[in-house]
Order: structure tokens, then C-alpha cells, then sequence
């Protein structure tokens, strides 16, 4: 087990290091999240009322495509200067490399979501304060990371990158937005978790099926 | 020094990869001797860098073994990468972080322990100390180039892989490399190392070989004799590759493949 942490977290904090000296992916998702909720709400103009009703899917959608944006840039990064060569001839294991990559972009697309959320909360016109919100947000967002993450590690190998990724990543994370509008409606809405039924347990389920199959394809995705 | 518990630091046998339907390399054999640097030269296409990735674990091959250090490849492959230095065509390095920042990095992940004490005597063999302090990004590429050696040697392999290593390099840096390598083969440790320059590859080589249809060719340490084996081999490749992969040459077939 330490020898899985110790080197994830070396390579986590690299990450944090470099965003920290560029601070190109978290500022630029920030304004992108921003003005995806801005567009929507010209577009879409809601009444009072519907605002709640439109809310959760508005504030997926921004969070899916947002992730997207953040996602790109995992394996770009390391693709630059050759540095995932670098890493995979060190005597790292694969999964603890695809792990690292995971929780630097959970942790960062959190950041960004923390800073978002609010906003959303008051362009939108609902409260943003309720824990089922909060643990909704976490698990899909771990869902986001774990597909994220392998398929940008298959499409930083490609010269279509930036358009590979959605393609692959989008129907593949559908029941994890599913899950998390469905559950964010609910959680919205005033209900408890057990208000929420089956829909928060979908989205665990999901996570904990890609956390264990997501590894395994990323050893294969980066062998030549 | 790690237990050397083979008579070879590399061993290639029966070694085969392919492209799709283009084979690079054809049942090729390699013997490198501990203590020894091995020049390969070939022409560009020929599959240098193939074998090198193949070698650094970065690329599998689809048939033949290798053992390096006496680990095989296949088996123990983290064995393998904690033994082997790579000095590829980019630097690996983060051009956001210091050189120091970078070796640091790199050491954690290799799981060394006397790390300050390391990175400053990579650095120092280098001659990159004043500028390790620098971000890589406002580096020359010459300078690099260095940081990427430094990086290599950081672990201090058994053996040294370098990819045409004298790119960018000035004078003085080729000499800087010449004398780190030298210094690496009398510790006892290999070098394998690609290259165009004939003269410099065989001025830092203890035996040259060229590679050309898949295999190996060694020659002894002589200018012309090299140039000669590439002027010949040349022609040859460029003709396959205008009539299609495998026309004209027969692939060596596996044991008990009919």
C-alpha cells in the first residue's frame, strides 16, 4: 500500500505545484463554468418558478462539460516535454499513476466546482447548503475523474485530442449525470437522503465498478 | 552497486517487433558485457530507437527475451526499471519546475533516500549547479539536455540508455558526456547508445554495431568500416520501403511456427 501512496503522492503534488505556477486549467474552467451558466440563463430566460426545476441540469451540464475542459489537460501535460514516457520507464506501477492522475483532477475539478456552486446557486435561484448536495457532488465528480482520466490518457495519444474526449467520455458518464440531476433535483427540493432513494447509490455503484476497471485498461491504453 | 547476477547487463535473443505489418526488428541478438559501451548506428527508420524503447521497457516486444541485469523483461519489469537510465529524445522533464525540482521528483518516484546528496552529485556531474535553481523552461536547449542526463544518472543505473545524446550538445558538453560515460563504464555499469555521428560513436563506444534489416551488425571500431556497412545497408532499405514490408525478405519464423 505505501508503495502505491508514496509515489501517487509525490505525483499529486507535482500537479499542485505546477497549476500553482501556470494556473492555467482551474482559472480558465472557472470562467468557462461561468459563462456556461450565463448562456443558459439568456437562453432560457426561467421564471421564478422554473428556475429550481431547470437548475439541476444546468448546473450538470456546466459541471460535465467544465470537467472536460480539465480532464484535456491531465495527460497534455504530461505529454509536453515527454514526461509520461519519463514516468512510465520509472519503477512506478501503472496504477498508481492512473490513480494519482485520478485524484488531481477529483481534487481540482472540487476546487472548481466549490467556487462555481455558489455562484450557480445564486444565478439559479436555489439553495446551495444541503449535504445530499454535497455528497452528490462528490461521487459524480469521482465518476467524472475515473472515465476523465482514462480516456484523456487514450486521447492525449491522438492527434484529435481535444474532440476525442467528449466523444468517448460523454456517453459513457451519461448515468452519472443521470444520476446526479435526478438526485440534485431531489436534494434541491428539500429531501433527505432517504428522499433520494436509488439514485445516490447508482452513482457509488458506478464509481466503484470504474475504480476497479479504469486501472486496469489505463495499463493497456499507455503500452506501446 | 546492485548484485550483478548475470555475465551480461543486457541479453537479447530471438527479439522481433513489428509495426502493423512493418517488422523494425527481426530475430535480433544482442550481448552487451558489463563495463562495456555499445554504439549502435543506423540509418533513420532502421529501429534504433525501437530497440532502445524496447530495452527501457516503454515499448513490448512481440517476440524474443531480454534480460537485463539478469532480470528478465517481461517478468520483472520493475526489477529492470529501477536498473536502466533513459536519455530519450525529450527531456522528460516539467518546464514549469527547476532542474532540482524535476530530480527531486524523479527521486521520490525511484524511492531514493539520500536524495539532497544525489541530486546535487547529478547536477554537479553535469555541470548544471549554478542553473539548477532555474525553471527548465528558461533553459537552453543544450542545458536541457543536461538536466535529462542528470535525470538518468539520478538512480545511478546499472545501465545507461541514451538516444542520440549528443543532440543539441556543444563542445564542451560533448566532452562533459564523453567523460561521464567513460567514468560510467570503468564503474563497472553499460552503456548503450545511438547515433549518427560516426566518429563520436565510436570515440564513446567500446564496439560498434549497425542496425539494419531488423538485425544487428558489429564491426570493429573503424570509421570506415562503419560508413561502408551504412552506405551498403542504406540502398537496401530504401528499396524495401518503396516495394512494401515484407516483399523480397523472408521473416524468421518463431520455434515450432511452420
Amino acid at each position: 500500500m505505501t508503495a502505491l501512496l508514496g509515489p501517487m503522492a509525490t505525483m499529486v503534488w507535482k500537479d499542485i505545484l505546477l497549476e500553482l505556477r501556470s494556473r492555467e486549467l482551474v482559472v480558465s474552467v472557472i470562467v468557462f463554468g461561468l459563462l456556461v451558466v450565463i448562456v443558459f440563463s439568456f437562453a432560457i430566460d426561467p421564471a421564478p418558478g422554473q428556475a429550481k426545476t431547470l437548475a439541476p441540469g444546468i448546473l450538470w451540464v456546466a459541471f460535465a462539460f467544465a470537467a472536460t475542459l480539465a480532464m484535456n489537460r491531465a495527460f497534455i501535460r504530461e505529454q509536453e516535454a515527454g514526461a509520461l514516457e519519463g514516468l512510465l520507464v520509472s519503477p512506478v506501477s501503472r496504477d498508481a499513476i492512473f490513480l494519482a492522475k485520478t485524484a488531481t483532477s477529483f481534487l481540482f475539478m472540487l476546487l472548481i466546482e466549490a467556487i462555481l456552486l455558489p455562484a450557480y446557486a445564486v444565478m439559479l435561484g436555489f439553495s446551495a447548503l444541503s449535504w445530499t448536495l454535497g455528497l452528490t457532488i462528490v461521487l459524480a465528480t469521482l465518476g467524472f475523474a475515473l472515465i476523465g482520466t482514462l480516456f484523456s490518457a487514450l486521447a492525449a495519444q491522438t492527434r484529435s485530442r481535444e474532440i476525442l474526449l467528449p466523444v468517448l467520455f460523454f456517453p459513457i458518464v451519461l448515468p452519472v449525470i443521470l444520476g446526479a440531476v435526478e438526485s440534485t433535483t431531489r436534494a434541491i427540493g428539500g429531501e433527505t437522503f432517504v428522499g433520494i432513494g436509488r439514485w445516490l447509490p447508482l452513482i457509488a455503484v458506478f464509481d466503484a465498478v470504474f475504480l476497479v476497471i479504469c486501472p486496469w485498461v489505463f495499463s493497456y491504453v499507455v503500452e506501446d | 552497486m546492485n548484485a550483478r547476477n548475470s555475465d551480461f547487463a543486457i541479453l537479447a535473443e530471438g527479439l522481433e517487433k513489428s509495426y502493423r505489418e512493418w517488422p523494425v526488428l527481426w530475430n535480433l541478438e544482442m550481448a552487451v558485457p558489463w563495463g562495456e559501451a555499445l554504439s549502435l548506428f543506423g540509418s533513420n527508420g532502421s529501429g534504433k530507437t525501437t530497440l532502445l524503447r524496447i530495452l527501457a521497457t516503454s515499448a513490448r516486444p512481440d517476440a524474443g527475451t531480454v534480460r537485463i541485469a539478469g532480470h528478465d523483461l517481461r517478468r520483472h519489469t520493475a526489477e529492470v526499471r529501477r536498473r536502466v537510465g533513459v536519455v530519450g529524445h525529450r527531456s522528460f522533464l516539467y518546464d514549469d519546475l527547476t532542474p532540482r525540482e524535476n530530480l527531486n521528483y524523479y527521486a521520490r518516484l525511484y524511492g531514493i533516500r539520500d536524495r539532497d546528496v544525489r541530486i546535487s552529485d547529478a547536477l554537479e556531474r553535469v555541470g548544471l549547479s549554478a542553473r539548477a535553481n532555474h525553471r527548465v523552461r528558461t533553459l537552453s536547449n543544450g542545458m536541457q539536455r543536461r538536466a535529462a542526463i542528470a535525470r538518468a544518472i539520478l538512480h545511478q543505473p546499472d545501465v545507461l540508455l541514451l538516444d542520440e545524446p549528443e543532440t543539441g550538445l556543444d563542445q564542451d558538453s560533448r566532452q562533459m558526456l564523453g567523460g561521464l560515460l567513460g567514468q560510467w563504464t570503468s564503474e563497472g555499469r553499460s552503456v548503450v547508445l545511438t547515433t549518427h555521428d560516426i566518429e563520436l560513436g565510436i570515440e564513446w563506444g567500446h564496439r560498434s554495431a549497425v542496425l539494419s534489416g531488423g538485425r544487428l551488425s558489429f564491426h570493429r571500431a573503424d570509421s570506415g568500416a562503419i560508413q561502408k556497412a551504412l552506405s551498403v545497408l542504406e540502398p537496401l532499405e530504401a528499396c524495401q520501403q518503396s516495394r512494401g514490408p515484407a516483399e523480397g525478405r523472408e521473416r524468421p519464423r518463431k520455434q515450432g511456427e511452420q
